[in-house]
Parts: structure tokens; sequence; C-alpha cells
């Protein structure tokens, strides 16, 4: 690990007044569990490091009937899956976040890091960048090499990475907004429209600039939706997906109202299905044929193999459509 | 001299019981120190600067940068400007600093040059031409079929036809002796044509066909064939506690060293001949090893290896001082040991009641940068009375091969296992059935019926087995599988001493060490034993080169050495005891036993003394005996060799996902004479466990573009966690048959068949067969594809 500067600061405003215009030269420590491992793996190299555990109130679970749940960013995955409100009135996610990473990540990990965390795409971390580009020929080692746990989706390039997180997508079916911090105060957005696909080097996976900080995640109430989430997961557990769906459906007695499908692990964001998608439900009884019809509206059609990763439409096909049956199964 | 033998069944009462580890508390609590975790005053953080490229040149090194850093102790240059690099992570520069961060940096301050030469680390793809290799053998070769386990008399015969291309020097025979190479191969070196090397060297060399009987009338006149292509990737060996050393020089002439190793004694000649080599002379006998705990080698521990003797080069430029040198996970992965692969097509013909008839083979593999050697195909059924076979093997940047528990037994496993699974299948018959119907083309028939049928008790086979394909609805499809395994396992040459003092206590001590697997518990066990003393009445001191010196820990030659060392110590002090103290209870030394703490007339009631008492007597410096293994040339009597065992799978596989999880496994095995029960159930429930990973999970995944290893981290180089794992039932054949055939090593045997176990299971379960380990959802579904069938 390189050397550098360690700062904590009491407040999110002198935590932005720390932080730097510009990507690289400083970075946020929460839990650490991530940017820990790429500093010492010399993949990312801050000069300062802003450790922002010591802000107050930005680790507290509040929710309320009118206005939903309201997740601090310093909150611990470990807590929020241990929440009683969030086991009682989000029971999907609290599964979701307890079957992420290891008991011991967990109890370490922040919600807001597990957010930012950064692509775990093997090129990038092992030190060739986050595009990857073969520093001779320019061209992508992603396409040109082993791209068995590569995006499927939204992989026109130059980035080919998938999006690391399983609760993002979850939280996003479930209509969450996430709330930042910087120099102008604060901002609020939709949390599908925080990820973004970079264009260069220098750019990040999400919409977060290098001088704001997340303070809170926002999940409205719930509204009779029934959720359900399924991975497909190659070890039983601490395992990175190889693609997950979450879904939230609207349903009028059998049929489906409304759906929104989120696929995670299948493209550089987490993947919101369009409305074709929505459309083969809609008006629909949720059974085998019209979840796997969904699945295959989701996955099949649009995703395109980098070489070797086509097994991944069909992971993400299956997900989409067991989590599809799932939401409906449980009640 | 005495006549040393193991004690009855009725006269046992340690050896065959179970006994928890002596270190066990200490490792649970983390109070075992291993090298890692040793921190000696004035301590100096070695750190290496390591090749980025798969194949090169290097072509300038400049440390001044480095060398200017304030902290920065020692720099020392281990490829220079000339030196060719084969793989990515080998070591160019090692240096020492006052702590890591320092020496970090002072590596990030080191300018190489390299001239980049082209990889290749493609091993998988079946080689389409290559030429047979008839050229002299480097020196290179040689210690490439050393560690490969080639039979001796292959090595001979291959070292006289196609001559060598290097000097057989004295140190070259010694260091030969030294690893127990034996006589006629030394002769066979000595006498081989020399002839200059060839210039230049393909990837690929193919060895000459070897024919047994008629193979081709065999398939021709077959009532039934079936054919199968079957590979294991390379793997590595990926210890919890990475490589690593302690080096420090006390004064100018001696050097202590702690090497976490599964090869305590070994280390000093190693060190000595490399440093003298390098102009640093030093004799073996003023180099002191020592190790308390290895966490984990798996055959990957036997050696100096460049890091150990960099850290006592940067001790000596740094006064002494001690340095440590650790790998991080990165180059424990990338540097420190991949398991060479093996690929083939295998064609077998059989009559239609399933006995096979001939075997042909066409395989393919990579040991690294020096090619590798054709598994022992077909494994355990060698004697098919017609077979053909031939073999390529191919030089990679992959990294270097080194010694995997029971080195290309799993490999052959899966070529041959599978094979026979297959052609079952193509039978329609119950490959439980084939297996037994083939065993007398096996060396020990009765013991692997015996052993089958025990699974078959264990697991339910009989009553379980479908025919391939799970025909039940739902995409979950379940299955058997089995495989069947032997090993040697004999008791390497090695040593103890065991003191009785005057005051009762005992203790004994022997440069062995204790990989792990209980070695110190079983040494107390044997001698506890043979004097009639509880457990914690002994104290077993082992890992230091001051003591006796013993044998690496590999091959599975361990327990059948420190059991016979420690048997033979223990009998020979009793003795001189018995001698000692028979005048005072009024009969001969025959007439004596050491039985529950005390010295007793035999069969009868009530004349005895206490052991203390019997101790007081034996004057002031007590007794001391030495116990010594004969070599492995020398008739066998308190231990032996060849075991075998048989294991099944039962999985369960999505066919919409390809996930595949274990439902349970059986491991049926014997080992001879077994001195502690639970740990040699342990051996094996750590060998399914290990098995579980390699077969669904393993793989060094290489960078085509670049060569470099793409999962050097435990994320993407996964390996089973406790969810992976499912009921393990371990069942050990002993009593009459297996307990008077002496002590046998189990190290290697069990881990041999999960892989070919679950890969048949998996068959089974879905109707087709995955070619390749590890079995991961891309290869199921592919395989699914194939045959049409996916969900």
């Amino acid at each position: 690990m390189r050397a550098f500067e360690y700062v904590t600061p009491k407040s999110k405003e002198q935590a932005v007044g720390l932080l730097s215009q510009n990507w690289g030269d400083t970075e946020l420590l929460a839990g650490g569990t991530d940017l820990l491992a790429l500093m010492k793996d010399d993949v990312v190299a801050p000069k300062r490091l802003v450790n922002v555990k010591s802000i107050a109130g930005l680790d507290a679970i509040g929710y309320n009937a009118r206005t939903g749940l309201r997740i601090g960013a310093l909150v611990r995955i470990a807590d929020f899956a241990d929440n009683a409100d969030v086991r009682k009135y989000y029971p999907t996610l609290a599964r979701v976040a307890d079957d992420a990473a290891s008991p011991q990540i967990r109890n370490q990990a922040t919600m807001a890091g597990n957010l930012c965390q950064r692509p775990r795409c093997w090129y990038f971390r092992n030190g060739f960048g986050l595009l990857a580009k073969d520093p001779q020929s320019g061209k992508s080692l992603v396409v040109e090499g082993d791209n068995r746990y590569h995006a499927i989706l939204g992989n026109d390039g130059p980035a080919y990475f998938v999006s690391p997180s399983s609760i993002a997508p979850a939280l996003i079916a479930a209509g969450a907004k996430i709330r930042v911090f910087g120099p102008s105060g604060a901002r609020e957005l939709p949390l599908e429209k925080f990820y973004v696909i970079p264009k260069s080097e220098n750019e990040r996976e999400h919409d977060l600039r290098s001088n704001e900080i997340v303070i809170e995640i926002v999940v409205p109430p719930p509204s009779g939706e029934r959720f359900g989430h399924y991975e497909v997961r190659q070890k039983a557990e601490f395992d990175w997906p190889l693609a997950t769906a979450s879904v939230a459906l609207k349903m009028s007695g059998n049929k489906v109202q409304a759906a929104r499908i989120v696929m995670g692990h299948v493209a550089p964001i987490p993947w919101v299905c369009d409305k074709y998608v929505e459309a083969t439900l809609l008006g629909q009884p949720l059974t085998e044929t019209t979840a796997n019809a969904a699945g295959v509206v989701a996955a099949e059609k649009p995703g395109k193999s980098l070489g070797k990763n086509a097994y991944k439409i069909r992971l993400a096909h299956v997900a989409v459509k067991r989590a599809l049956l799932q939401a409906v199964k449980e009640t | 001299m005495a006549d040393y033998k193991w004690p009855d069944a009725q006269h046992r009462t340690l050896i065959g019981t179970r006994q928890s580890r002596l270190d066990g508390p200490v490792k649970v609590s983390g109070r075992a120190k291993y090298t890692y975790d040793q921190n000696p005053k004035g301590l100096l953080a070695g750190a290496i600067l390591r090749c980025p490229h798969a194949h090169a040149k290097v072509v300038s090194v400049d440390t001044s940068a480095a060398e200017k850093i304030p902290g920065v102790k020692a720099v020392q240059v281990l490829q220079g400007p000339g030196k060719e690099v084969h793989w990515a992570g080998d070591e160019i520069v090692a240096l020492a600093a006052i702590n890591e961060g320092i020496a970090e940096d002072a590596l990030r301050a080191i300018k190489v040059q390299y001239e980049v030469l082209p990889h290749f680390v493609d091993d998988a793809t079946e080689p389409k031409s290559a030429a047979e290799e008839t050229g002299p053998l480097a020196l290179d070769d040689l210690i490439n079929m050393f560690s490969n386990q080639v039979p001796e008399p292959q090595i001979s015969s291959t070292v006289q036809k196609r001559g060598i291309s290097f000097p057989v020097t004295d140190d070259l025979v010694k260091r030969m002796r030294s690893f127990n190479v034996g006589e006629n191969v030394i002769k066979a070196l000595q006498s081989a044509p020399q002839k200059s090397p060839e210039s230049t060297r393909s990837p690929f060399k193919k060895s000459a066909v070897n024919v047994t009987g008629d193979p081709d009338q065999a398939f021709k006149t077959a009532e039934a064939t079936s054919e199968g292509l079957y590979g294991v990737p390379v793997i590595t060996h990926c210890c919890l506690e990475a490589h690593g050393v302690i080096a420090h020089w006390p004064d100018a002439e001696h050097l202590e060293t702690q090497v976490s190793t599964q090869n305590v004694c070994g280390m000093p000649d190693q060190i000595a001949q490399a440093l003298t080599g390098i102009g640093i002379p030093i004799s073996a006998s003023n180099i002191r090893n020592r190790q308390q705990h290895v966490g984990g080698g798996f055959g990957s521990k036997f050696a100096a290896d460049r890091w150990s003797l960099a850290a006592a080069q940067l001790s000596k430029k740094a006064g002494g001082a001690p340095v440590k040198i650790m790998l991080d996970r990165r180059a424990e992965l990338e540097v420190a040991g991949a398991r060479p692969s093996a690929y083939a097509h295998v064609k077998l013909a059989a009559k239609k009641d399933g006995a096979i008839t001939a075997w042909d083979s066409q395989s393919w593999g990579t040991g690294g940068p020096l090619g590798g050697n054709m598994p022992p195909i077909p494994y355990i059924f060698t004697e098919i009375p017609h077979q053909r076979k031939q073999h390529i093997s191919i030089a990679t940047n992959i990294g270097p091969a080194r010694a995997w528990r029971a080195p290309n037994h799993p490999q052959a496993a899966v070529l041959t296992m599978c094979a026979i699974d297959d052609l079952a299948a193509r039978l329609g018959m119950d490959p439980f059935d084939v297996f037994l119907k083939n065993l007398p083309l096996t060396p020990r028939a009765n013991v692997y019926e015996a052993e089958l049928r025990k699974a078959d008790e264990l697991m339910q086979w009989k009553k379980r087995w479908h025919p391939r394909g799970d025909e039940s609805s739902g995409p979950m499809k379940r299955g058997l599988g089995l495989s069947i395994h032997t090993w040697g396992g004999r008791g390497h040459q090695g040593a103890g001493d065991l003191t009785i003092h005057p005051d009762g206590t005992v203790e004994y001590r022997s440069g062995t060490q204790d990989l792990g697997t209980g070695t110190r518990t079983a040494i107390a066990m044997v001698i506890g034993e043979t004097l009639g003393l509880p457990l914690n009445a002994i104290t077993v001191k082992i890992g230091d080169t001051n003591f006796p010196h013993d044998g690496g820990s590999g091959g599975s030659t361990t327990i059948g050495a420190v059991s016979a060392e420690s048997r033979r110590a223990a009998t020979d002090a009793l003795n001189e005891l018995l001698a000692k103290v028979a005048p005072t209870l009024g009969v001969a030394p025959d007439q004596l036993e050491a039985l529950y703490g005390t010295i007793r007339v035999k069969d009868t009631q009530g004349k005895s003394i206490t052991w203390k008492k019997a101790c007081s007597m034996l004057g002031a410096t007590g007794v001391t005996a030495h116990g010594q293994n004969p070599d492995p040339s020398k008739p066998p009597d308190l231990t032996n060799s060849g075991v075998g065992g048989a294991q099944m799978a039962d999985v369960s596989v999505d066919v919409e996902t390809g996930i595949v999880r274990v439902n349970k496994m059986v491991a049926v095995q014997d080992c001879g004479l077994i001195i502690n029960l639970k740990t040699a159930e342990s051996q094996c429930y750590g060998a399914l466990i290990m098995g579980i990973s390699y077969a669904l999970f393993e793989e060094k995944i290489m960078d085509p573009t670049t060569g470099r290893m793409l999962n050097p981290n435990m994320q993407f180089y996964r390996l089973a966690g406790y969810g992976d794992i499912p009921e393990l039932v371990v069942h050990m054949m002993t009593g009459p048959g297996y307990d008077e055939r002496g002590v046998i090593g189990l190290g290697e045997p069990p881990v041999v068949s999960p892989g070919a176990a679950i890969s048949n299971a998996v068959a089974n379960a879905i109707g087709v067969r995955v070619p390749f380990l590890p079995i991961t959802p891309d290869r199921v579904l592919a395989a699914l594809e194939k045959k049409g069938g996916a969900a």
C-alpha cells in the first residue's frame, strides 16, 4: 500500500471540504472491506483517505408508514438485515442483505459502501484498469480474453464489467432513492439513475462525484407489491452471483398489473428491464410459462455474448423466471 | 537386537483408538505460532519484485533509487540481465527494509527493462501437430520426470535411449541420493550417451506410442466400445499459510531459518548447496531450520525456494538481522505451485458382460515450462490386456509444477474411472457391476471388492442407482458416481531419540514435522502404547534440525516413518529400563511388561512397581534410545506400502443453471494398521473437502493476451466453503487382513477419487458427460446443449 494522508471529518460539510474535485486523489473510507483490498493491490492509490465513520447521524435506520424506510449510509449490512422493521416490511431486502458476502464482511461493510463498491472484473482487480485496455494494441482485454464473468447486456463497450452489488438491484426494484451530499448541498435521485456506464478510464460506475458523499437511501413504504429475488451462485455462500433478478409485482387478482424487473451481475449497471419485458406479463396470470417468457424477453432476446459468457444469458433468464415465480409464491 | 512388532489387537490400549490432537487447543486458540506469526526482535520486512510478463528476458535492472530510500537495509538482484523468465510472477529482485511500507515503496523504485517474448498458456486445446520427441534429455527433463514420479525403470530406459545433454557431476549424484533416487537410475545416467542439446524447442513433445498386446485387433473384434473426452486443468495448492521464511545469521558462519515447509530436515542441504553456488559458502551442518506448525503444503513445500535463499542473502547483507519473506496471496497462487493438467481422448473395448479388453488413449497436458508426463493410465486397471497410449507434453508459461497431493493420481483417476463409467452407460450396466467385473485387472481385487461393497452399504448405491439421466420432473437432477484409487505410503527413512528421565518423564525428539495431520499425537500414542503410559505423560519435540534427521512429509510417508521410529526407540528404551528393574521384582526382564503406569510381572496380579519408582532406578542420566526406520530397500517390518480406497458421490444438478451441489460422499479406505483412528478419518474428511473443491471450483485461469493468472485471489480462485460441504461418511478398513500389514500412510489416497466420483455422479444425474473439471455452470450447460437436452 502506498503512503496516504488520513483524515476523519466530524460532519458531512467537513467531509466534502476534504474531498478532491478529481477521482483518484481522494477516496471515502467507510467499512473499508473493498477499498483497503484495492489499495493493498495498488489498484487505487489515493493521496488522502477521508474516513466518514465519525460523521454523526449517518448510521440510523428509521421506518415510517407514510414515508417509508430511511437507511443511513453508514448502516452496516448486518444491522440492516437484522433490523426488525426491515424484516417485517421488507423481508425480501432483509434476505438479500443476509445473503451478501460473509458474516465478517456484513458486520463491517456499510450499505452505501455496498452500493458504491468497485467492479469485481478480474482485469480491473489485476491492475489493467477499469476499462481493461491492452496497452500495446489498445484493444479490450475483456473482449480478446477471458470474459466468462462479464456483461451480457449494456456491453457495447468500452465497459464490460458487471455491477457487483446484489443489494442494489433489489433496492431499485423496491423503488429506492439515494441521497447524496456535496458542495452545493444535498440531492436525491432514483437509485437506478445513480448507476452509469463509464465511457473513459477516469469515470466511475456511478453518478457520485468525487467530492460528494452518500448520506441516505430511502425506500418507499410497501404498497401491496410482491417482491422476489433470485441469485444464481456457484458456491452456496460467500460468492459473487453469476446473475440475479429482483422483481416487484403489482397484482390485480391473479393478473399482473405492473412489473419491475432488475437484473444484477449482467451489465455494468443494475439492469432495469424495459417495457417489453413488462408487456409480456401485463394482464397475465403469473405461471411457469409467462415467467419463462419474461425471462426470454429480459435476457435471451437482448443478451449478447462476448465469447465465453453466453451461459450467463441463460442464467439471467432463469433468474428472472425464478424471481417472478417466487414473488407470487411468497406472500 | 529387539524384535520390533506392533501389539496384537487385544493388547492395544492406545493404538487404533480415537484421540484428539495434542496441539488442537493451541491451534484453535491462535497460540500455535506459524512461520508467518514469528516476529523476532530486529525483524526486517523482505519483499520481492516479480516479473509482470509470462515470458521475457531481463534486459536491465536498476536498483539504485531503491537502495537510497531510508530504511532499506539490503537489496539483492535474483535474476539479472540476460535471465529468461518463464512465468509471470517470477522473482527478479528481493530487498529488506525496516517495515513493509518502506519495502513496498522501494520495490516501486526499482526499474527493470524486459524484452517481452511470446508466451503460451493454453494447455486445454488438443495439440494437432506434434512431432515425437527423440533428442537428448536436458537436466530439466530429468527433474521433471522425478517430480512427476515417473517409474524409475522408465527413467533409466528413457535416459539410455535418448541420451543426455548435461554432465552427471558428483554434486548431482549426491543430490539425487539425498532425494532417495535409486542407484539403477544413477547408473543409467552415468552410462548414458552424451549428446548436444537440440536447438529448437516446440511447446509440444510427443512421446513414443506405448503398445501392449494387440489393441487394433481388440477394438476390431470388440462386442462394445465407448469413447470420451476427459480432463483436469492446472490447479494451484493455495496453502492457507503462504510459502515463506525467516532467516538470520547469528554469526558469520551460522544461518538459522524458519521455513514454512513439509521438509524441515531437507532445508539445510538444499540451502547450503544453493548459497555456496552463489558465493556464500556454508556447510549444511551450520544451518539450523525450525518449524513448529505449518499451514498446509500439499506437496508444494519441499524445496528451499528462491525466497528462502533471498532471505538468507538479504540477512547476510543486513548484518545478520532476521529477514521475513512471506508470499502474498497473489504470489502464492501464481508461483508457489501448479498441479499439472491432463486431458485425454479415451477409447475402451469390452465384452457385453462389461469385461474390458482394450484401452486407447491420446493424452496431453502441461506441467509448466518443462512440459510434463503422462499420468499413470489406465489407472489401477493396469492389466487391461490390450493397450495403446500416446502422450503430448505441452511446455507452457502457466507456472512451475509442484507435486500436489497424490501427484498425477487424481488426473489418472478422472481419465480412467470416467471412461469406465461411460463404458458402463454405453452397455446399459450399473458402473458398480462393471467395476466389480474388472477388478481382476487390478492388483488388489479382494480389497477393492470389500471396499466397494462397504461403500454400497453406506451409500445405498444398489437401492438408489438409476440408469444414466434422472428422469424425474423438475430442474433438479440427482445422480450417483464412484471411483477407486491406490497409493504406496511406506514410511521413509528417518529417526528419533527417546529419553526416559529418572523422574519418569518421557521425551521424544525427531526432525519430522506435523503437516497438520496429527503427527505429534500419533508419535505420543505409539510411545504411550509401548511404555504403558497415558498420552499426557509423553513430551514430543519435533520440527528442528538439531533433532535426529527425519524425512520430508510427502507421498504419505510420514506416519509409517514416525510410528516405526518411535516404536523402535521406545521398545529399546523400555528394554533397558526393564533390565534395570528386573532384579527388584525378582524375574527376568522378559517376564515384565509396562502397562497402566506400572512395570509389572506378566500374568500375575499385584507384583508391580510404579513407573516413577522404576525410572528412579535408572541413575542420573536416564536412558536414551535411538529409533531408526530403515530405508525402503530393506524388507518392511513396522510399515508397509500399498493401499486402496473406494468413494461414492451423490450429487444434484440444476439443469437450468448448471449448478452442482454434492449431497453426500462416502469414502472407504484401508491403510494397514491405524495409529489414531480420529486423525485418520480426519484425513479422509479433509481429502473429500479438497476433492469437492477441485471437482467443482478450482482452476488456474490464464489470460491469453497478457499470459497472467486472472484469478490469483480467493474470490475467483474458489474453494469449497461450509455450505458446499455435504454429509461426509468415512469408513476405515481395519482388523484382520489390514492391521497385520503394518502402518501405511494416508495423506494422498483419499484425495484421488473425488474428482472422478463427482464427475460420474453428474453424468448419471444429467445423462451426459461434462468432459473437464471443474464442473462449472458454463460447462454443464454446454454439455446439456450438446446432448440436446437442455431444459
